[in-house]
């Protein structure tokens, strides 16, 4: 790949654009702009937008998907940008003036988020250089083991990829080792109460006492020493920390494993990341780079990317329009107790307290939300009837998807559980020698959805390999517990009580 | 220029293919080949490996959508695209441009996709229509062909030659030399006819998911067809134990039930070839579908005969689809095997489900007749 560095043209472009950017408020990393050709461009973002990976077919699964799309004329990739420091965007060489001017706008938005957002606060910032470095470890066991094995282990563990703890980086999840050890010293001695006389000592703490004492902290020693000590959400982590891997294994599946939290916040904040850009494209380019002939070209663009499908939600559009609501709401103090009581609709569709708060408002919002609390905090009944959402569902009879429900609540709440944890099932890991044989137990928190069994059985031969010893997996199917359970050549099932 | 994911990119499409790391082999997903008839709106198949996680039921699920719409009414197939909830999202944008696909153009991605041969049309090509193509550009010829591009450009540049040209008062005058005109030729377009002749059993074991199946693959077959042929027709016959001819519609709606006389449809194919479609100046292609189940050995030997003698002579290409069907014997397909198989105008495939239409096209159509 040959990276071309920006022509004086794009390069003044660019100067312009960030001016802006800094203009507004915007607070970003330096942002390295590279140009690119179209099947350049399609192979950075197959790759995720690094220009290096780790040798795998799935790349050349996307790329297959993007350059198709792009041979058919049916989509372009618009912008692909990375988090990092510096910041690293793409543009496509092909693409006209006024479209390199939305782009950039559009990626100092996201380079802003990437900055300032909480949940990438833990992230590397030089993971463009940490890409290549797994590149090269991969591409050494390569050498070293053949490329069938290692790329049956890359698929086996990307089976695996969603099964991490979302929320880890911001918790302490497994307590200081020491303070537990201490803990577990004070409890070794049983004493019962404390008695005063001496020949009193049998009346006080008679012998089955004692013994019951003795064996309930004997219990709770035994608790602490299951593994995990409690449900574990991270079941990669557990897997690197407690199954008989390869070295050239545990090598591979940390890697992937940082990938994925890598990755994480970039689809913790898909709403308001690209809301954000796109706010700051459209406020940008609207207030001050558009000249009067790119005007029409800007809104065929800008409303290309805003379009909606029924069957799905667009971020740009829904994360745009929450943020101008909020600013909205904001400048003019549409919130607190005395907006939320008042039900005089005449009254609040004049209120109007001209407070102008809503540009602070939402740089504050975009420092401090996740998806989650983004659209649990501000989604508001106006805003689903304006945007119309609705919520839709399969219908067995008529073998199609229909339209089931307007009501804001149920909207609301479809919303929030597709982007709690990315919409996924949670599993946890329970115990790591089940029925003291060594066999790994999973569970399923069930949240009234099924798993997809044909999936799920594959996907527990999966973690199989990489455990070794016979896995289970509690679930429910249509209500009723069940226990699926693989051990290394046959699946079975049993029925269990929850 | 070669990029380093052509190396990912041929391995992705060897598993694709089937060639390497068969384990992988189930999880490879066509996406959907039909997409939607109305305004010929039709979505391009692009196979993905779907590797398996711990996921909920696509149906159970459903969602959070945006747009118009009463309670209960339908979204438009394609809506939902099926898929692992929200993938832990990369920073890539793609803008869905939404460009019409054309039949057309529709079935030059379908021979490319299946390396499909051009047709070898047979019989005289007949001289049907002249058409009028806009070949170049002329001094002369009519005020309503005038080329005001061209012509502003000639009167410009001489004005600019002759110094004649003011930028702050741009004024451009053609003159009579200056104009320019589009030129026409008038061109034979040579046409050659071609029917299609659907024949289908519904008899009772033929459910809805087969007759699914013939729909699918019947449009995929008529797309291709459209494609190398212009103006072609279609003839629809359903049969169980007696055939009728019936319009395109009955044809993919009817359930008949009883037994099944697979001759009694060769029959009135042939009797339809004979009226009206007088080989030689005639591409002919019938195609029936069937689960495999006949009435008798006998009928079956009276198809055969009648196939031998009447329709494999003056037809490009017979082709016969088995579809899978729980009460189906699946004999028929054996029998043609034995008895006509090695003709080389006869293709015989058999479709064990949706996702084996694909390899079904490529038996009909793969070889260029």
């Amino acid at each position: 790949m040959s990276p071309k560095s920006l022509n004086p043209r794009l390069q003044a472009l660019k100067t312009e654009i960030e001016g802006y950017a800094k203009e507004f408020g915007l607070d970003f990393f330096e942002t390295v702009f590279e140009v690119l050709s179209y099947d350049e461009l399609n192979m950075v973002a197959a790759y995720g937008g690094f220009p290096n990976r780790y040798p795998h077919w799935r790349w050349g699964m996307d790329y297959e998907r993007l350059s198709k799309g792009y041979e058919y004329g049916l989509s372009k990739i618009y912008e692909l940008v990375i988090n990092n420091d510096p910041c690293y965007a793409y543009l496509l060489e092909s693409n006209a003036e006024v479209d390199q001017k939305l782009v950039m706008a559009h990626v100092y938005g996201h380079c802003d988020f990437f900055k300032n957002n909480f949940f990438f606060a833990h992230t590397n910032r030089k993971m463009m250089d940490e890409m290549a470095n797994h590149a090269t470890r991969v591409r050494r066991w390569v050498d070293k083991i053949g490329v069938e094995k290692v790329e049956d282990f890359i698929d086996r563990s990307l089976s695996l990829e969603n099964l991490i703890d979302y929320h880890s980086p911001y918790i302490r999840r497994n307590p200081d080792p020491r303070r537990a050890e201490e803990e577990s010293k004070s409890n070794e001695r049983v004493e019962g109460f404390k008695v005063t006389r001496e020949y009193m000592r049998g009346f006080v703490n008679p012998k089955e006492f004692l013994e019951q004492q003795r064996r309930k902290v004997e219990e709770e020693k035994q608790k602490a020493k299951k593994l995990p000590e409690r449900p574990q959400r991270d079941v990669l982590l557990f897997l690197l920390e407690h199954s008989p891997l390869e070295p050239w294994e545990f090598d591979i599946l940390a890697l992937l494993r940082e990938e994925a939290y890598y990755f994480a916040p970039q689809g913790q904040t898909k709403i308001m990341n690209e809301g954000w850009a796109s706010y700051w494209h459209s406020t940008m380019m609207t207030k001050r780079a558009l000249k009067d002939q790119e005007i029409i070209d800007y809104a065929d663009h800008h409303s290309g990317t805003m379009g909606t499908r029924p069957g799905a939600i667009n971020p740009y559009k829904l994360g745009l329009e929450l943020f101008r609501d909020i600013e909205d709401r904001w400048d003019r103090g549409r919130f607190g107790k005395e907006w939320d009581e008042c039900d005089d609709l005449r009254a609040r569709r004049a209120w109007d307290r001209k407070l102008g708060q809503g540009r602070e408002k939402i740089f504050e919002v975009r420092k401090h939300y996740n998806d989650v609390t983004f659209i649990d905090t501000f989604l508001t009944p106006e805003f689903a009837l304006d945007q119309k959402l609705f919520v839709y569902g399969y219908n067995e009879k008529r073998n199609s998807w229909e339209i089931v429900d307007r009501e804001f609540r149920k909207v609301k709440n479809k919303l929030l559980l597709q982007l709690t944890n990315f919409g996924q099932p949670i599993i946890e890991v329970v115990d790591g020698n089940y029925e003291n044989r060594g066999e790994l137990l999973l569970a399923h928190k069930h949240d009234g959805q099924d798993l997809k069994s044909d999936y799920a059985r594959d996907t527990l031969k999966n973690v199989q390999t990489i455990w070794r010893r016979p896995v289970n997996l509690i679930t429910k199917f249509e209500g009723k517990g069940l226990m699926l359970r693989y051990d290394g050549q046959n699946h079975s099932e049993k029925k269990v009580e929850l | 220029m070669s990029l380093k994911i052509h190396q990912d990119h041929s391995r992705f499409k060897e598993i694709v293919r089937g060639k390497i790391k068969a384990n992988l082999k189930k999880y490879v997903q066509k996406g959907e080949m039909i997409g939607k008839r109305g305004k010929d709106l039709i979505s391009i198949p692009v196979p993905f490996i779907d590797v398996p996680h711990f996921k909920y039921g696509h149906k159970e699920q459903g969602g959070v959508g945006q747009g118009d719409g009463e309670i209960g009414q339908q979204l438009a197939p394609g809506a939902v695209q099926p898929g692992s909830g929200r993938q832990a999202g990369q920073g890539e944008g793609e803008h869905a441009l939404e460009v019409d696909v054309s039949l057309d153009e529709l079935a030059q991605i379908l021979g490319e996709e299946l390396q499909l041969p051009n047709i070898e049309h047979r019989g005289r090509e007949r001289i049907l229509t002249q058409k009028i193509k806009y070949t170049g550009i002329n001094t002369t010829g009519p005020e309503s062909l005038r080329h005001f591009k061209r012509t502003y450009k000639r009167a410009l540049r001489r004005q600019i030659a002759m110094g004649a040209y003011d930028p702050a008062v741009p004024v451009v005058i053609p003159m009579r030399e200056d104009r320019r005109y589009r030129s026409y030729k008038l061109q034979n377009v040579p046409e050659t006819n071609a029917v299609i002749i659907y024949m289908m059993d519904v008899s009772g074991s033929m459910g809805d998911e087969q007759k699914e199946i013939v729909r699918i693959e019947s449009f995929w077959l008529d797309t291709w067809l459209r494609h190398q042929y212009k103006g072609i027709e279609c003839r629809y016959i359903i049969h169980d134990a007696v055939a009728r001819e019936v319009d395109r519609e009955t044809f993919f709606h009817t359930r008949e039930s009883g037994g099944t006389m697979i001759s009694s449809a060769y029959k009135l194919c042939r009797e339809i070839i004979k009226s009206d479609y007088p080989s030689g100046t005639w591409n002919i292609y019938p195609f029936h579908f069937s689960d495999g189940d006949n009435w008798s050995a006998d009928d079956t030997r009276n198809c055969v005969e009648m196939l031998r003698a009447d329709v494999l002579p003056v037809v490009n290409q017979f082709a016969y689809g088995q579809v899978e069907s729980p009460y189906g014997s699946g004999q028929f397909i054996k029998d043609l095997r034995e008895t006509v198989g090695e003709m080389d105008n006869v293709a015989l495939s058999e479709i064990s489900d949706k996702d084996a239409i694909y390899q079904s096209i490529r038996d009909f159509l793969g070889r260029g007749k």
